[in-house]
């Protein structure tokens, strides 16, 4: 039973990293236009918007 | 191809082929007495093919910065194409390996040729090969078009693409050489195994890297089963394989678990093997092709994620329920089959989300062949989700392990869930990827759809009944107490059931043949479509001004 030593632990640190995740997409506004973001992949014309330049303000409001 | 990586890539891919070589020939060598060498071999050729092919395009002029205006679809294709390949192998062995049984002698008395050897060569094969690259194909579709991104580089793409690959190869070539460290669906051995890892961080990276250039805020939940197919891919498959080499030049180790803890192990990742690799995958797929084909959005996206998470969950506890009956305690069976019939709410909220959101375009399914095959797929996991959590119960498991049941159930999820989404969305992505009008033939199409179905049909109702059959004659009693049928009485029941079997085996690679013709013929013979889309959305004026990469 010595090895709960090391699986308890370790399964804490999974389930956390799990939550992590969730905790970060839920603050990042991923869940607040379901809708929108289901439909969105409908329209995609093929080609991929230019990349993102770092050197450009970023939007101080999301 | 070639000529699309720059320069820098070029150089770097081909220093890549020398390591390969030098790893390769230190395999030969030290291996020589080996199977190992065998393998060491094939990496330096693999090694030497990559040296050649890109040395040989060295010198062509570098790509325009144009190319950043478009995805970088030249590894998707490549995939596409080895998936299909695979298929046809793979099948073919499965074909031969069922007629084995009613048929002995097709063995031709070579120790190779054993049912034991091949049988890993038809499910590395199908499951790695034809599934695997087909997962790794539409992944780098899927991300991109999601994002509105373009890959972050093109040698990465590459190197997951053929690396993985090679590690195929590597493990199907061993089998027959009677290398195998004898865990269901994690044969191959050390070396095969760390190289696999190198691959398999690289993707993760790859794809983390390309989210973190979307351009569309959200990120779409396909991406998120396609990520957690491929991060817990990882920790299973580094976890089941831990292990001590016997001796380095030699392929045979010994696993660092024992007894009932290595049975746990094995059976914690062969479950989430099929939960992340054949399911979560192929979620991804579906959450992408289906409302693309049909043209309306998933019917309730808020239920994919909660669908998700639910799936994510529970899966990852179930594997114990291979070990019912077993020195596994019990409490640990009784664990992993709660958890099973748990599974079957997030399971038939997604099967049942992707039959909804079909509702209204039942005009499409019937005329769109393609899209039927999409439809079938979350019939078959709707299907084999429900039949899978059944099987888990420790008194039907009493009846059906160790039978053919177990083996109709896993083609129920094989044949009538992965492989007919794979086709499904092989035939939806081919046109858009090299920008042909359609595919070649939309008859050959709904032929494949008939062949697929009616082989998945013949195939599973053969194992369901042989497998009832053999696991009732297994426990039929005398008056006396003593068992009623031997057990060569039983394998003599199965014999119209397994000529069956090579009947609807051999219907389901017959229509994956015709997938390939039709698919080589589509890029050989169908026109481009005119690019009246293919620009920038950047580009105000919306001119076609950027031609495509080809």
């Amino acid at each position: 039973m010595t090895i709960l030593a090391l699986l308890i632990p370790v399964s804490l640190c999974m389930g956390a990293i799990g939550l992590g995740a969730f905790f970060w997409s839920l603050r990042d506004g991923q869940f607040e236009d379901l809708d929108g973001d289901g439909q969105r992949i409908l329209f995609d014309d093929d080609a991929p918007l230019p990349p993102r330049s770092d050197e450009l303000p970023k939007e101080t409001t999301r | 191809m070639i000529a699309g990586l720059t320069g820098a890539e070029r150089r770097t891919a081909m220093l890549m082929a020398v390591v390969a070589v030098l790893v390769g020939l230190l395999m030969a060598v030290v291996g020589q007495d080996d199977p190992m060498g065998v393998h060491g071999w094939i990496v330096l050729i693999a090694g030497v093919v990559t040296f050649l092919l890109v040395g040989n395009a060295l010198d062509r002029p570098e790509p325009g910065e144009d190319r950043l205006a478009s995805y970088y679809d030249d590894p998707t294709k490549v995939g596409i194409v080895l998936s299909l390949l695979w298929a046809i192998f793979g099948m073919a062995m499965g074909v031969w390996i069922a007629a084995q049984l009613p048929w002995p002698e097709l063995r031709f008395d070579g120790a190779w040729s054993s049912f034991g050897r091949l049988r890993p060569m038809h499910t590395s094969s199908v499951i790695f090969g034809f599934a695997g690259n087909a997962l790794i194909a539409t992944s780098f579709h899927v991300m991109q078009r999601t994002s509105r991104a373009r890959l972050p580089d093109q040698l990465s793409p590459w190197f997951v693409l053929l690396g993985y690959n090679l590690f195929c190869v590597i493990a199907v070539s061993g089998y027959p050489m009677g290398i195998t460290q004898s865990k269901e669906y994690a044969e191959p051995e050390w070396y095969a195994d760390i190289w696999l890892v190198v691959v398999w961080v690289t993707y993760f990276v790859l794809y983390m890297r390309t989210l973190a250039r979307r351009n569309e805020p959200h990120i779409y939940v396909a991406n998120w089963y396609y990520m957690a197919f491929i991060l817990v891919m990882a920790v299973l498959h580094i976890v089941n394989n831990l292990a001590v080499p016997a001796s380095l030049t030699a392929a045979k180790s010994y696993s660092a678990f024992s007894g009932v803890q290595d049975a746990m192990t094995q059976w914690w990742y062969g479950h989430n093997a099929v939960a992340f690799f054949l399911t979560a995958g192929f979620l991804g797929m579906l959450y992408y092709f289906l409302p693309k084909r049909a043209e309306r959005p998933i019917y309730s996206y808020r239920l994919s994620i909660l669908s998700f998470w639910g799936i994510t969950f529970f899966y990852i506890w179930v594997g114990s329920h291979h070990l019912h009956y077993t020195a596994l305690p019990h409490w640990v069976q009784t664990l992993g089959m709660t958890f099973s019939v748990m599974l079957l709410v997030p399971s038939w909220a997604t099967a049942g989300n992707a039959l909804m959101t079909l509702n209204g375009a039942w005009h499409k399914v019937r005329d769109d062949a393609t899209l039927r095959f999409m439809m079938l797929a979350a019939i078959f996991y709707g299907i084999t989700t429900f039949e899978g959590s059944f099987l888990a119960i420790r008194p039907v498991n009493a009846l059906s392990h160790y039978t053919d049941w177990t083996v109709g159930h896993v083609h129920a999820g094989a044949l009538g869930w992965v492989a007919l989404i794979i086709f499904g969305s092989t035939y939806a992505v081919v046109p858009v990827l090299w920008r042909r009008e359609t595919m070649y033939s939309w008859r050959l199409v709904e032929v494949h759809f008939w062949l697929a179905l009616t082989g998945t049909v013949i195939y599973i109702l053969a194992m369901w009944n042989s497998g009832i059959v053999q696991g009732l004659m297994w426990r039929t009693y005398t008056d006396v107490g003593t068992l009623r049928y031997s057990f060569v009485d039983s394998l003599v029941a199965m014999n119209p059931y397994y000529i069956a079997r090579v009947v609807g085996g051999s219907m389901f690679l017959l229509g994956a043949i015709l997938a390939l013709y039709n698919v080589w013929m589509t890029i050989r013979l169908v026109p481009a479509k005119t690019p009246a889309l293919d620009h920038p959305t950047s580009s105000e004026a919306s001119e076609p001004a950027v031609p495509a990469a080809e």
